[in-house]
């Protein structure tokens, strides 16, 4: 009765509750240590002065945050104007991701539907099918991409046989090939909420619309899609997160002409023009983009459910 | 201390959680070798205080003793009573073997003596052949007996069941109820048995605790209850019954007559707070009254409707000063041949002794 | 019913579905195809052979990639290991552990790796290493894969224990077993199937990153990823098709014989 209040099917018991603190010691030290306390060290460093090949120099300073937004001349005396460089490069990661995105949800929200209302045990086969390109190593899938999109690659091959086209479409280091790329590296993570949204759908409301004269894409517009929501936002966060600081997809499939924020970071530890607080600065500046993007549609999700519930 | 022969004594038990009250003060004794029944719908405290005595739920307040002993502030693992879950909760990695030998296992015993034990115990509830199996491969009736079997086998001084029979269709529970009344006989274990079902409750056991909001209501023998329930809940939560407004007129040492806000008179036993003037209840059971041809009868009325249920009839009459009275008619010859259309005019005899006057 | 009178199916949904599998699959397919080119050049196919996977084993760049083999293995396996213990301890004390005040905060502490992109947490792991004075290598990588991999282990395990009902360790509290042993006797082995899960799901993270583990490597210390990285950015050679392919085998291996668990689990 009042004893194990079971809501929403996940049980909650107190069963460990006396030991509960020695439980959770390993992975709040883990984590605390591992990952709480670098992100700490990161804002630090993003306020200390760089030292030349790597490092940095205890002095604090704001030069990385100022080297970010304003450009001072090349000897930094003349009067500050807003630099565009890197602000640029952020937005055209959003640009990246936001279009891969889309592309994700057009292909992917049809395949979750579809797979939904599939019967229970094909169901099954299916997510299953979707899965295993989750399982498999990002980087080998990125470079299998790079192959089916090289310029005499299978796909003008296959487009050139077809006579679809005369010459070889030039895709790789092209805008197009860093979506596609991202895209095809973050598909399933579109589906799977999604389809976990409909699975949970009550059809019979589908039916009560048509009972009440909608037609069918407007029974999906108005009905369908609403109920499912929160999936369709978590399969976009899923996708737009990783696509916007992705490293692999923008540097393989992109070339130089195509950086975006991941490869913007990288050469600041790794590359000669290493800048360490720099690095540490432009990292700083995509967490808050990303926590920020994370906490609103957090509260809308918040909002939407309290809206919904009797 | 309380007495010995007892096998639970619950003294004075509160149930809190923050502000809210899920036991108000229980106090009762369970006796040794009795089917004990704890009856009560549904967030009435029953299953809370069985869980008490299992040692799941904490005791804010007040004792609980089993045999003398002053257990409540034991580990369950540490309390000789066994429970049977309301959803069996068996061990789905383990066999059904597995199953029965694992508290046997747990109290020190050797694996031989373990699956003697537990040998003896699935003969008992005729699940011997199926001792390989995995839980999932059983029937909901089989697993019920598994369960029985499993908290038998340690030889719990008493044995808790959480509503166990809930969960199977109607022929099985019934099966099942006299097979449990069968096996509690034959082991002799205290049986403290919750249920919302009060037939359940009225066919097995010896004596009934009927709870409500978290107060113990009226305790006694099935039959007692039934037929002297003490205030209208348990009058209404037992069986069926009619519910009448009475004004008590006069009191002749057990006898009280009460009249009825339409003039008419009948007579009861009179409870200890009835005083002349005083407004009181009557519970009147529908197979008490009967129904006869009108004859200028004071009890008259008309019938207005009349609803078949099998066994019975149940016919209701609407007497003068708009008092509804149900009446229930065997389906049998007899019977059927003092049933009437509706709007015909009746007349309805109450047995006597049949009112029954209530604390509230 | 009739497909016009069915509300729920909508046509041409089941073509995109087959374009997503068609898009996730062809890349991988290829790529194996041509794994067993006999060809030189990329781009031309000239018959099948095993000489890639020769190349793989005994050519000029074995003994590098031989190398980053056991160390991504060996990382992914001890990683996967040590973050599964902790997930489950943290699991049992996150929905085992009653009402407390501290449950949110820990639960976001645990799927912090999840929300903060990869190159954050790259980039921080690196400065934290190099503020403590920690000399990047084997042990920086293994430290790093721990910890991102708790939330990954993490997620099926409490999922899995969240289905199992209190009433079965009661139950065996009942039978007088303490709670290390119901604990042991009977909600680990529930819990099993969300355990493999989470450890498998663990081990693929590990061996699949690239990101982190290219900030954290010392010099010369190369797992599988960064090492076909490096060689593929000198252009895709026909032996890391080969290499491709094998870890491709390993991947779905690992996800079908978690998929078999799960199955397993559903139909007992």
């Amino acid at each position: 009765m009042a004893g194990a209040a079971a809501a929403g099917g996940s049980v909650r018991s107190d069963t460990y509750a006396s030991v509960r603190n020695w439980l959770l010691l390993p992975s709040w030290a883990g984590l605390a240590i591992f990952v709480l306390a670098p992100v700490a060290m990161m804002l630090v460093y993003s306020f200390l002065t760089k030292e030349f090949r790597g490092g940095v120099i205890w002095e604090f300073t704001l030069a990385a945050y100022d080297q970010f937004f304003f450009d001072r001349g090349l000897f930094g005396d003349e009067p500050a104007k807003i630099e565009w460089t890197y602000i640029l490069i952020f937005w055209r990661s959003i640009w990246q991701a936001g279009l891969a995105t889309l592309l994700a949800l057009l292909i992917g929200f049809p395949t979750a539907y579809f797979i939904a209302t599939r019967p229970a045990h094909t169901r099954t086969v299916w997510v299953f099918l979707i899965t295993i390109p989750y399982w498999v190593n990002l980087l080998i899938r990125t470079v299998s991409m790079k192959f089916l999109l090289r310029d005499q690659g299978p796909l003008n091959d296959f487009l050139l046989w077809t006579g679809l086209i005369d010459d070889p479409v030039r895709i790789i280091n092209t805008n197009a090939a860093v979506q596609i790329g991202l895209f095809y590296s973050y598909l399933p993570f579109m589906v799977l909420p999604i389809y976990a949204s409909v699975e949970r759908y009550n059809f019979a409301l589908s039916e009560a619309a048509a009972d009440l004269y909608a037609d069918k894409w407007t029974t999906l517009r108005r009905i369908v899609i609403p109920s499912v929501r929160p999936g369709i936002v978590a399969g976009c966060i899923l996708v737009f997160v990783p696509s916007l600081g992705a490293f692999l997809a923008p540097d393989l499939l992109g070339g130089a002409r195509n950086f975006m924020i991941g490869s913007l970071i990288e050469e600041q530890f790794k590359g000669n023009a290493g800048n360490w607080p720099f690095g540490a600065a432009a990292s700083m500046i995509l967490l808050t983009l990303v926590l920020i993007i994370l906490v609103f549609l957090a509260r809308q999700q918040a909002r939407a459910e309290r809206e919904a519930a009797p | 201390m309380p007495e010995s022969r007892n096998a639970i004594d619950v003294r004075n038990a509160v149930k809190r959680y923050g502000s809210f009250t899920a036991l108000q003060s229980i106090t009762l004794s369970i006796r040794d070798n009795e089917f004990f029944t704890l009856l009560g719908p549904s967030g009435c405290g029953k299953t809370t205080l069985l869980r008490m005595i299992a040692g799941f739920e904490e005791v804010t307040e007040g004792e609980i003793f089993l045999f003398g002993d002053e257990i409540e502030n034991l580990p369950p693992h540490q309390r000789p009573v066994n429970t049977v879950f309301q959803n069996y909760a068996l061990f789905p990695h383990m066999t059904i073997e597995q199953n029965v030998m694992f508290g046997l296992e747990m109290r020190g015993s050797s694996k031989e003596a373990a699956r003697r034990k537990a040998g003896e115990m699935l003969e008992l509830v005729q699940l011997a052949q199926f001792s390989a199996r995995k839980p999932s491969q059983l029937s909901g009736g089989q697993q019920q007996r598994v369960a029985l079997a499993r908290a038998l086998a340690p030889e719990p001084k008493v044995l808790l069941l959480d509503e166990p029979l809930s969960a199977l269709d109607l022929k099985l529970r019934q099966a099942m109820r006299s097979e449990l009344k069968s096996i509690q006989r034959e082991t002799g274990i205290t049986f403290t048995f919750v249920t919302h079902d009060q037939e359940e409750a009225l066919t097995m056991s010896d004596r009934i605790a009927v709870m409500s909001a978290g107060r113990l209501q009226q305790l006694g023998e099935a039959r007692d209850i039934y037929e002297r329930p003490v205030n209208r809940f348990v009058a209404d939560f037992i069986g069926e019954t009619n519910l009448l407004e009475a004004n008590v007129e006069e009191v002749d040492s057990t006898v009280a007559t009460c009249r009825l806000a339409n003039g008419l008179t009948l007579e009861c036993d009179a409870i200890g707070n009835a005083r002349p003037g005083a407004d009181v209840h009557l519970s009147i059971r529908p197979e008490r009254v009967t129904l006869v041809g009108a004859s200028g009868d004071p009890w008259q009325g008309t019938v207005k409707e009349n609803v078949f249920i099998g066994t019975d009839v149940q016919t209701v009459v609407q007497l003068q000063g708009g008092i509804e009275l149900t009446v229930r008619t065997q389906n049998s010859a007899a019977g059927v041949a003092t049933i009437f259309d509706p709007g015909t005019e009746v007349a309805v005899g109450v047995e006597a002794g049949a009112a029954r006057m209530l604390e509230d | 019913m009739s497909a016009r009178g069915d509300v729920r199916t909508y046509s041409g949904f089941r073509a995109m579905t087959l374009l997503c599998l068609v898009v996730l699959y062809s890349p991988l397919i290829i790529v194996t195809i041509y794994s067993f080119n006999a060809s030189r050049s990329i781009t031309v196919w000239e018959g099948l052979s095993l000489q890639w996977y020769a190349d793989v084993f005994w050519g000029p760049e074995s003994g590098k990639f031989k190398q980053a083999a056991v160390n991504s293995f060996s990382i992914a396996l001890i990683a996967a290991t040590m973050s599964t213990a902790i997930a489950t301890s943290a699991a049992t004390g996150i929905v085992r552990g009653g009402r407390f005040r501290l449950r949110t905060a820990s639960l976001g502490l645990i799927s912090l790796p999840l929300m903060v992109p990869e190159i954050v947490t790259a980039v921080a792991t690196l400065i934290f290493f190099n503020f403590i004075g920690f000399t990047r290598g084997y042990l920086t990588i293994l430290v790093a894969h721990i910890a991102f991999c708790i939330p990954f282990a993490y997620l099926p395990i409490q999922a899995r224990m969240q289905g199992i009902e209190d009433t079965f360790e009661q139950a065996a509290q009942d039978l007088y077993a303490t709670k290390a042993q119901a604990f042991r006797r009977v909600l680990l082995p529930m819990m099993m199937p969300g355990i493999i899960a989470g450890f498998l799901l663990a081990f693929i993270v590990s061996l699949d990153d690239f990101i982190i583990t290219n900030f954290v490597k010392g010099a010369g210390v190369e797992t599988l990823p960064t090492a076909i990285f490096g060689s593929v950015k000198q252009g895709i050679k026909p032996n890391i098709m080969a290499i491709s392919t094998m870890l491709l085998v390993v991947s779905i291996a690992m996800v079908t014989i978690s998929y078999v668990v799960s199955k397993k689990d559903s139909s007992t």
